[in-house]
């Protein structure tokens, strides 16, 4: 089998026995970026130096007996996360010549663990988008499908380790940011509870709903991974004092008298049925593996989506005052006095997307607005993890689908951001909470990947990853690629 | 008609912690620019907040202080607008749950008057940087203005008072009663002359008897009593004349100009920002226990009010001294030390309130630089007790220790001021005295009531002129009185 098609656990194997090197997997997976990336355009930047001579680092440490939890294992940051000496652009022109002078707490840690950055993935940008079409590098295609889009925001790490360019990437999610792409390229991807990984060095958008979390081919990937990224961060006030478990341990508990909570309302009747009946089928191989299905109400998570567009652009709103030429990043030519500065390099650096979400946090925060909007949508978003705690009494994990949608063309709903925004519904939720979930594959309908969603109960995402990894263990959707660049 | 005027302040006291709210950096002053500004400080993409504890026990402290309500779970929001010297473009900042709620001050005027001002809050919050408008040109010599973040991020209590004060008298004795509180409780270092302490005044005016309040103004950026009562003074009289010649006044902030002693419109209501105050994500309320309490409040230091209570008991001084001395921690502390040397507190008193706080004013120095430490103040006040020297040469003696000359007895030694006590030493000078002025002897001896006791003075300064002011004056009169009287 070829490098690209082994897991991250069994090349960690791979590295452990000898069968190659840190330096001979770097180099075969650059390969691969640098022939198939140009059809998927899923990196904005290539670190091939960086990543070769971290390598060998890699090598000289595990025959020195000192290899880390990821030694040798090549993996690419999300665009969001700062890297000292290399460029951070978060998607943005804003930021398009920005060196970041320090590395966030995620890629330290991931590095401090033995792990080889090949590179930092394309996204919508600062985050806002799911379909990966608002970056100033240009959209993420599909490997599935080139015509169509690869989910987002994390849309560059989903389509980069679907298409088997990089074994795992790291994420974001604010609202769907990671779970969703993973459903639309048919990998696994777990945002994990809000808290658990450290936001220092991962640039903002919606503060109290960022969280990140790794994106790899499985659920063991992901523990792996997510082992490496967690625990708490002085640097981090929301960052929680809670032990980080041992996520790879937990993953072969049966899951015998397993309570999966499946809520009405992530099966409304306007959802596709073939979506409905995969949801349906994967939970139905869950109920044979001992788990027993349990109906429950979540009676607020409609008011989800109305509630995360005025919170998120509201403190998307203020995070991006910073952005305003005066320290760092684009500044317009030639201004003609400070506002004019404001104003041309603020409308010049950001994208539509971007600026329409400023405008609407701006308006929500605005006075005489306030209550109406902000205090509204808090109260909402507390009704939703009363929901959820409620329904925490009475099951341990709860199920449905990742998106009521799979991977659409290109440019299908570019001039419709509502439209695009209640393709959110099932992942919203879950953000707006601070809670754990992952999503993984559970079926293709026409050729196309379709995801499911395991929410936890908060720092449950060892119990998340057990279930979703005994799911794979008994099904191989997770190991369905696509066959592009199965020539190369 | 007569006005009367309404005042209320804001106070920025600059919290003296040795790092800032949110960041690792000094908050040291005067460090070359930017040199003091860390990743947090200049607001670069990706970085948070982590609030340092030292400001929230500081505010605390404040809060005991003026027997105010500690909020127990305060919480930090964001004030958005953009600012060049604004890193974040929000300055993050507490409104609906401050630190510190309702207190009061108590002010006392030179009358002797006393006068409750209530607090309305207090909050935390961070500073902003310094935009520098000179001496930055571009390539063509176009002017630039430079941006240096060293004092982005210090810690700030603003304190909000209720509109209590009727005059600027009473705004400037406020000022300096909040100050005295602040540096006694080592919250703040209170040098004014680098910001630690800034003022902005809500002035109004209103017909004497009315009920309501005028249309304010705030003027911002006082930094020194001095100019707070010239600010005041000019607005109060700005407002009237307006009101006077048929106009209104303009709620509006004004920015006083310290150079040209000035105020000028900064902007009006109308075009005042919308700041959007919202909770900010990146940090947690600010929870402070009872116990947190309990803890802080056993180290509160003995505060203003209550030193000068116990100086006015301990060592009878009047109330205006005492609150004089009291108000400053360490000039408090310097006269408490002087005057257990000297053994003398009014004397000592004195001395404080005049020499030593006429040259610390004149050098612009602390009293913690004294050249003349409290216990070598408290030698020269027991010479002047014990004989040693008169009133008069411990002038000089204290002029030459402030010079670094040395302690008093060295200095009375090395430029031999003893006063001369030798009763046969001074009586060799009386003789001579009369020897070489007969005819004042006689003239005087001829003379009666006042104007004998007028010349009697002449022969006083022959003597102290002949012993170069070291006589012994008691002994002096005393051995005049004898040998003139025939």
């Amino acid at each position: 089998m070829p490098m690209h098609r082994k897991t991250l656990t069994e090349l960690k194997a791979g590295l452990d026995a000898g069968d190659f090197s840190a330096r001979e997997l770097a180099e075969h997976f650059l390969a691969r970026i640098d022939t198939l990336d140009p059809q998927l355009n899923s990196f904005i930047s290539v670190t091939r130096d960086q990543a070769l001579a971290q390598a060998d680092a890699a090598d000289q440490a595990r025959a020195a007996g000192q290899a880390g939890l990821l030694n040798g294992l090549p993996i690419a940051h999300k665009d969001i996360f700062c890297t000292r000496g290399v460029r951070t652009s978060c998607g943005s022109r804003m930021l398009d010549n920005f060196i970041s002078p320090y590395d966030a707490t995620v890629v330290e840690r991931m590095q401090a663990a033995g792990a080889v950055m090949l590179g930092k993935t394309n996204m919508d940008e600062f985050a806002m988008g799911s379909s990966n079409e608002t970056s100033w590098y240009g959209p993420v295609k599909n490997p599935w499908d080139v015509a169509r889009v690869p989910g987002g925001s994390s849309g560059g790490s989903a389509a980069a380790v679907a298409a088997r360019l990089v074994p795992a990437a790291t994420g974001t999610d604010t609202g769907g940011s990671i779970r969703q792409p993973a459903a639309l390229t048919g990998i696994t991807g777990l945002k994990p509870t809000y808290g658990r990984v450290s936001r220092w060095g991962m640039i903002a958008f919606a503060s109290s709903l960022d969280q990140a979390g790794p994106m790899a081919t499985s659920a063991a990937d992901c523990a792996l991974l997510l082992s490496a990224m967690s625990g708490h961060d002085p640097r981090d006030s929301t960052s929680v004092h809670q032990p980080v478990d041992d996520y790879s341990a937990a993953l072969d508990q049966p899951l015998k008298g397993l309570r999966i909570g499946v809520p009405e309302e992530f099966f409304p009747a306007t959802l596709d049925d073939r979506i409905a009946s995969t949801t349906r089928a994967a939970m139905a191989e869950l109920e044979k593996q001992g788990a027993t299905l349990v109906s429950i109400r979540l009676p607020s998570v409609d008011l989800s989506v109305p509630a995360y567009y005025v919170i998120a652009p509201a403190e998307a709103s203020s995070n991006l005052s910073r952005f305003d030429g005066v320290r760092y990043g684009y500044r317009c030519d030639d201004p003609q006095d400070l506002e004019d500065m404001y104003k041309r390099s603020r409308s010049e650096g950001f994208g539509a997307e971007v600026k329409r979400r400023i405008l609407v946090g701006t308006y929500a925060l605005s006075h005489g607005y306030y209550d109406a909007y902000y205090l509204r949508a808090q109260k909402v978003r507390r009704l939703i993890s009363n929901d959820f705690a409620r329904a925490f009494e009475q099951v341990d994990v709860i199920m449905g689908p990742t998106s009521p949608e799979q991977a659409f063309a290109l440019g299908a709903k570019s001039d419709d951001p509502v439209t695009m925004y209640m393709a959110d519904v099932f992942t919203i939720a879950v953000n707006l909470a601070g809670l754990p979930a992952l999503s993984m594959p559970a079926g293709m309908i026409d050729g196309l990947p379709v995801g499911i969603q395991v929410i936890g109960n908060y720092f449950r995402e060892g119990q998340i990853l057990n279930v979703a990894h005994q799911f794979q263990q008994a099904t191989d959707w997770h190991q369905q690629a696509p066959a592009f660049g199965e020539s190369a | 008609m007569e006005w009367e005027t309404v005042i209320g302040l804001e106070v920025h006291v600059q919290l003296s912690t040795a790092t800032k709210i949110f960041s690792g950096s000094s908050t040291a002053f005067g460090a070359a620019p930017n040199t003091q500004a860390s990743l947090v400080d200049l607001a670069m993409p990706g970085t948070l907040p982590v609030l340092n504890k030292a400001a929230v026990e500081k505010a605390v402290l404040f809060g005991l202080a003026i027997n105010a309500e500690i909020g127990k779970r305060s919480v930090f929001e964001r004030k958005n607008y953009f600012y060049p010297d604004l890193p974040k473009g929000y300055q993050t900042t507490q409104l609906e749950a401050p630190i510190v709620g309702r207190g009061e001050v108590e002010i006392q005027l030179e009358d002797g008057t006393r006068k409750t001002v209530r607090i309305h809050h207090a909050h935390l919050e961070e500073d902003a940087g310094k935009s520098l408008h000179e001496a930055f040109y571009d390539e063509q010599g176009r002017g630039m203005t430079g941006i240096d973040l060293n004092r982005a991020g210090t810690p700030l209590i603003e304190v909000v008072t209720e509109p209590d004060m009727r005059s600027p008298e009473e705004a400037v004795a406020f000022a300096r009663k909040l100050h005295a509180i602040a540096t006694t409780l080592g919250i703040c270092d209170g040098d004014m002359s680098q910001g630690s302490m800034r003022f902005d005044v809500n002035v109004s005016v209103r017909p004497k008897g009315e009920e309501k309040l005028g249309t304010r103004t705030e003027t911002k950026n006082l930094n020194s009593f001095r100019f707070m009562d010239a600010a005041i003074r000019q607005e109060i009289r700005r407002q009237i004349e307006l009101i006077e010649d048929g106009g209104s006044v303009v709620q509006e902030t004004r920015l006083f100009d310290g150079d040209t002693q000035t105020a000028r419109s900064m902007r009006t209501k109308e075009d005042a920002n919308d700041y959007r105050y919202f909770p900010c994500p990146d940090l947690l309320p600010v929870e402070v226990t009872d116990a947190d309490i309990e803890r802080l409040r056993a180290q509160l230091p003995e505060l203003p009010d209550a030193r000068a209570e116990r100086f006015m008991q301990q060592y009878a001084l009047s109330d205006y001294d005492a609150g004089l001395l009291a108000a400053d921690r360490h000039i408090a502390d310097y006269f408490e030390a002087a005057a257990g040397a000297a053994g003398d507190a009014k004397l000592t008193a004195n001395w404080v309130m005049g020499e030593v706080s006429a040259r610390l004013n004149a050098e612009g120095q602390d009293i913690r630089q004294a050249p003349l430490s409290a216990a070598d103040l408290g030698q020269l006040i027991q010479r002047i007790k014990d004989g040693t020297i008169s009133s008069k040469i411990a002038k000089q003696v204290f002029d030459a220790c402030w010079q670094g000359e040395g302690s008093p007895d060295e200095v009375i030694d090395a430029r031999g001021l003893k006063q001369v006590s030798d009763s046969g030493e001074l009586e060799k000078v009386v003789d001579q005295i009369i020897a070489d002025n007969a005819e004042q002897v006689a003239a005087y001896q001829a003379a009666e009531g006042a104007k004998q006791k007028k010349m009697f003075g002449f022969f006083v300064g022959q003597a102290m002129k002949l012993t170069q002011g070291k006589a012994n004056p008691q002994q002096i009169n005393e051995l005049l009185q004898k040998k003139l009287t025939p």
